[in-house]
């Protein structure tokens, strides 16, 4: 049994906003599939007093894909990014992270901005949206605006959103044709398990040059991050084996895992290098 | 709060508390009892229902969010005769104790509306939200190869005890 809330089921986005400013004197946390919150709510973690769910607003899910934008609603789920044809062409590695996500039930349910604000290093939507570049859009009653994925978390369960913001949108630019994205989901066994080490990779290559290199790592750190400083070693040259190795150990260096019960720091480590080396070295056998 | 669902058919209203889970509305105010509970927290996929055709847990939603939608639980999935996946669960021995049973079966089920032709590793992916302390999940993939056999309106392979020695 949870403890009690009160509830609003508003069918706009203002009133949402609203809720979660002042509300009826408290400020509503908002629900999308509740595979999170709810979970939470039910193991004490967390107990608001007022909830607000988002699921009467259809205009909330849904995958937008322009010239040269994709955009998705907080609401879509990771089912919708699993069945969308179009992301398949301007997302793969997304797709391939709502293919290893949870099981069934949980991807019928689980939305994209729930998988970001839930705040989860593990969170597995959250790698190759980092590497594509994705930004999150805010909204609150005083205006809205725009944050870099890569910016949006400051430390463990810790980010940027103001509780009066919402998240409206995800969105990143669609990826040249030169350009490979791809993904890997490390956990203890293959299906509804979290992520070990989640690993993506970007990466856009012109005239035999890496152009633009792109490396998230999942669970390995207190946030989703990236391996910048190993993404700089790869931009501007030509991949040899060694230098992919180089980046590859070096990314490593980026992340800080720790021991838990799913695998030790040092096991993560060893993930990480394997999977870093091994889906640079695939994107670049690709495009060259 | 009032909330308005069909459920197997049948147009029906409740006043439920906020925090009342849809699972507990099922089974406490509808006496449903055929979906049940394990966890109560998201993992071991006993609650599955069909949502709109789909399947969901039913202890990780508000029974508030269901309003309007059209719910299928174990007891609806029979139309007059078994559905195929229960009559794979009998025929192929896909259970023990039976508790994970109606999760797996509503699982099961809308995996196959959507692809009647699994492979071995595609029915593995259906489950994975469903854990079976008994069975050791053998006799479950192949209740379910049957039960896709007979939608696709094939005959079964034989039983395995049937084919070995
Ligand atoms: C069995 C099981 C398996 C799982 N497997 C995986 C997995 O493989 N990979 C993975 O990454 N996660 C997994 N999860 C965790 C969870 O399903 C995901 O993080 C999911 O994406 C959360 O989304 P939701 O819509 O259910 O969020 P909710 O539970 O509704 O909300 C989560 C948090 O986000 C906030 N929120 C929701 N929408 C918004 C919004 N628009 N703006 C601001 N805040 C918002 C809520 O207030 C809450 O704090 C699993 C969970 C379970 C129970
Ligand atoms: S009771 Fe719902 S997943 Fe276990
Ligand atoms: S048959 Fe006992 S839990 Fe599956």
């Amino acid at each position: 049994m949870l403890s009690g809330f009160e509830l609003d089921l508003p069918d706009t986005l203002v009133g949402v906003l609203d809720l979660i400013a002042d509300g009826r004197g408290t400020p509503a946390v908002p629900l999308a599939g509740g595979t999170s919150l709810i979970v939470d709510m039910r193991a004490r973690r967390t107990m608001p007093n007022a909830v607000v769910w988002l699921g009467k607003i259809p205009e909330l899910r849904g995958i937008q894909v322009t010239q040269d934008h994709v955009r998705l609603g907080p609401c879509t789920t990771v089912s919708d990014i699993l069945n969308s044809d179009e992301l398949a062409g301007s997302g793969v590695s997304l797709v391939r992270a709502a293919e290893a996500f949870g099981g069934q039930m949980v991807r019928n349910a689980a939305t994209v901005a729930g998988n970001i604000a839930c705040n989860s290093p593990a969170s597995d939507l959250v790698p190759p949206l980092m590497a594509l570049d994705a930004e999150v859009i805010l909204e609150s009653r005083s205006g809205s605006r725009t944050v870099a994925l890569d910016r949006y978390f400051t430390g463990y369960k810790e980010d940027v959103r103001r509780t009066d913001e919402l998240i409206t949108g995800i969105s990143w630019k669609r990826q040249e044709e030169s350009s490979v994205d791809l993904f890997h989901k490390l956990a203890r066994r293959k299906g509804d398990a979290i992520t070990v080490v989640g690993v993506a990779v970007n990466m856009a290559v012109s005239d035999g040059t890496c152009m633009r290199a792109r490396i998230a790592l999942g669970a390995v750190a207190p946030t989703v991050l990236r391996a910048k400083r190993a993404e700089s070693m790869l931009e501007g040259e030509t991949l040899t084996p060694g230098l992919i190795e180089a980046a590859a150990r070096q990314a490593t260096e980026e992340a800080s895992p720790i021991d838990d019960v799913r695998a030790s720091a040092t096991y993560r480590r060893h993930g990480i290098q394997v999977l870093t080396a091994r889906l640079l070295t695939q994107a670049w056998g690709r495009l060259t | 709060m009032e909330v308005s669902l069909t459920v197997n058919g049948r147009n029906v209203s409740s006043d439920v508390e906020p925090r009342t889970l849809l699972v507990h509305l099922l089974r406490e105010d509808l006496d449903l009892t055929g979906t049940h509970v394990g966890c109560e927290s998201g993992y071991c996929g006993a609650c599955t229902v069909h949502l709109d055709g789909k399947p969901v847990k039913s202890c990780t939603m508000l029974a508030v969010q269901a309003e309007g939608a059209d719910i299928t639980t174990i007891e609806g999935l029979a139309n007059g005769e078994l559905h195929a996946v229960q009559e794979g669960f009998w025929e192929r021995h896909g259970l023990q104790c039976g508790y994970c049973t109606p999760g797996m079966i509503m699982s099961a089920a809308g995996m196959l509306a959507e692809n009647d032709s699994p492979s071995e590793g595609e029915i593995k992916h259906g489950i994975e939200g469903n854990l079976c302390r008994c069975t050791g999940y053998h006799n479950i993939v192949k209740a379910i190869e049957y039960a896709a056999a007979k939608m696709r309106g094939d005959e079964p392979a034989e039983p395995e005890w049937e084919v070995s020695s």
